[in-house]
């Protein structure tokens, strides 16, 4: 017990600068880690790309000539350290199939999955925020009910089939928005919005439906804190302490799951991306898969791991600034 | 059962308060009457779930929604029961202030104490500018609590139990109140801890001239702040009066047994400790 004591009183008086250098730390372990496991998933698949080029009936010499002219025959170390040079330097290699650079094909696709997954995440905000916030405080009466209700269909509900049921109301009965395609906001801004409407919301609609339900349930918990009871007994309304007292706190616990929730974004993104025919990192992703174009492959997973690990560490590092409590250090 | 103001209109009325949860299946509350005088200090004792603290929160108007509160509650003579939210927010913090039982939880974590105790002023007293931070560090030395500046620029959990305490009593104590309830103020403090924050809100309850609802199980502490005692059992009040008649004749067998509990002093070395289940056996008398 003694020393367990000992390390638990060392975690609390450690400053935040300390935090903040291990949670940086833990953020570029996970980084190579991450390249690593990625690299030897794709050196371990089946198929062959020379294969895939020169078709079934090419000859044993000409594969090996196409795969070492790949590089595809030098040992795999060298093939990785190369590849993660390559990347720090902005470099993630030519794509085997195209012979075009890999990072001018994901920057161009990063940009309409990167819109897609920003405004999901915003409107699912925008919309969860206020609704947890009233389904809470209204837990005991019908207008509570009926929002959690709510939530739990839209949990229930596919991103894609909320897609495909959003396309046939507004793109194909209502003619009011295109129902696919996407134009890239600097050849025109009012054709991108349009195009992007549908996408983002079908996205929205699931995750806005379960950070509802997280929202509600840390407001819930908030609530019947003590502190809650200290501010009405101040003179606080029951809505005014909520507001003042309980939404940073509550906001706690909320920040851990929207980091979680983004890796799902990520995931939704690319199935709406084939419902809506966006030219985003999904696409080109699933396009490589089939053409075994691994360069490809290797890149876009390591980008997408990129995003989701950036927004894990800032949200532990948002606690710092959020929580008092890791922020100082006891008096 | 009443006591009654010896000097001109209570400040606070209570009448036949009785409050049930579970669609009135289950009564908490019955019945309960009071008066509390400008100034005056009335002390409510009993065990835990006698019903102290849910007369002090239906008092407050902090009773979840869930409770069925009858009866009335007048405060200066307007009924305080059915009021709107918006309307006992105006009051609370302002006349009528609470200090709850637990000071480890009771203040917001994500706060600076000091801004803790400047918003209930400024709540309350909207035109101050540049007056309030003065007033705050001099609420906190008041209080006790030397180095207010440091105080008030620390957060709740950089603070003892006893420095939270006097903390949430500068909040209550910030508007002077005219009526300060103290729902067990002491109890999860430190024996030493608890007398010296006694004494503060003695003496601060003199110095704004305060009337009080001291809520306690220990009679021994009520006799320190308080002048007349209400007992409560079972969600009822069952006797009341003086404190010095209280420990003379206890007119119920409940309070002989809080009393002979509570005068430790008069045990004959050697014999056995009283305790209240000599006196009384609950659910044996009774309620009058």
């Amino acid at each position: 017990m003694p020393n367990l004591r000992r390390g638990a009183t060392r975690l609390r008086i450690r400053g935040p600068a300390v935090t903040v250098a291990i949670r940086v730390a833990i953020f570029l372990l996970s980084l190579v880690l991450a390249s690593v496991l990625i690299f030897v998933v794709c050196a371990a698949l089946p198929g062959d790309i020379a294969q895939v080029i020169l078709g079934q009936n090419a000859t044993s010499e000409s594969l090996a000539a196409l795969r070492h002219s790949l590089g595809l025959d030098r040992p795999l170390l060298s093939r990785y350290l190369d590849w993660v040079g390559g990347m720090l330097t902005g470099d993630f290699g030519t794509s085997f199939f195209t012979r075009l650079p890999v990072a001018d094909q994901i920057a161009t696709r990063l940009a309409v999955t990167g819109w897609l997954v920003f405004f999901g995440m915003a409107v699912a905000l925008l919309v969860a925020v206020p609704v947890g916030m009233i389904a809470a405080v209204r837990r005991r009466r019908l207008s509570g009910a009926v929002i959690s209700g709510l939530s739990q269909i839209g949990l229930a509900v596919p991103a894609f089939w909320a897609g495909i049921l959003a396309v046939f109301i507004f793109a194909v009965k209502l003619r009011w928005l295109p129902a696919n395609g996407y134009v890239p906001l600097r050849e025109d801004p009012m054709q991108w919005a349009a195009h992007l409407v549908l996408p983002v919301l079908s996205l929205a609609v699931v995750q806005a439906s379960v950070l509802t339900r997280y929202v509600r349930s840390a407001i819930v918990d908030v609530l019947e804190e003590d502190y809650i009871r200290t501010a009405r007994a101040a003179g606080w309304t029951r809505l005014g302490a909520l507001w003042r007292h309980g939404l940073r706190n509550a906001s706690i616990s909320v920040v851990t799951v929207l980091g979680l929730q983004l890796a799902t974004l990520f995931v939704g993104a690319i199935v709406i991306e084939s419902v809506f025919a966006l030219p985003g990192l999904g696409q080109l992703l699933l396009d490589a898969v089939a053409q075994r174009d691994l360069m490809v492959v290797q890149g876009t997973v390591m980008v997408l791991v990129f995003a989701v690990l950036v927004v894990n560490t800032a949200v532990d590092l948002s606690y710092v600034a959020l929580d008092p409590r890791i922020r100082t250090a006891r008096r | 059962m009443s006591t009654t103001a010896l000097t001109g209109a209570p400040l606070l009325a209570v009448r036949d308060l009785s409050v049930a949860f579970d669609r009135g299946r289950r009564r908490v509350l019955h019945q309960v009457s009071f008066d509390i005088a400008p100034g005056q200090r009335l002390g409510l004792i009993g065990e835990s779930g006698s019903g102290k603290s849910l007369t002090a929160l239906a008092v407050m108007g902090l009773l979840p929604d869930s409770a069925e509160v009858t009866g009335s509650v007048r405060w200066r003579g307007a009924e305080l029961l059915g009021q709107g939210e918006r309307a006992l927010a105006r009051l609370r913090g302002s006349e009528l202030a609470m200090i709850f039982q637990e000071p480890m939880t009771a203040l917001d974590p994500t706060m600076k104490v000091g801004r803790q105790v400047a918003e209930v002023r400024r709540l309350h007293r909207s035109a101050e500018p540049g007056r309030v931070r003065p007033l705050v560090l001099a609420m906190l030395s008041s209080v006790g609590l030397p180095d207010p500046v440091r105080i008030a620029d620390s957060f709740p959990h950089q603070l003892s139990g006893g420095q939270r305490q006097r903390v949430v009593t500068a909040m209550a104590l910030v508007n002077s109140p005219d009526l300060l309830i103290c729902d067990e103020p002491t109890t999860a403090l430190d024996v030493t801890v608890q007398a010296r924050v006694l004494a503060l809100i003695d003496q601060a309850l003199t110095r704004e001239q305060a009337a009080c609802l001291f809520i306690s199980h220990d009679l021994a502490v009520v006799a320190q702040v308080c002048s007349n005692v209400l007992v409560m059992l079972d969600g009822r009040v069952v006797d009341g009066g003086p404190v010095d008649r209280l420990f003379r004749a206890p007119e119920h067998p409940y309070t002989a047994g809080l009393v002979a509990t509570a005068r430790l002093d008069l045990v004959e070395p050697g014999s056995r400790l009283p305790v209240i289940g000599d006196f009384y056996a609950s659910g044996a008398a009774g309620p009058q």
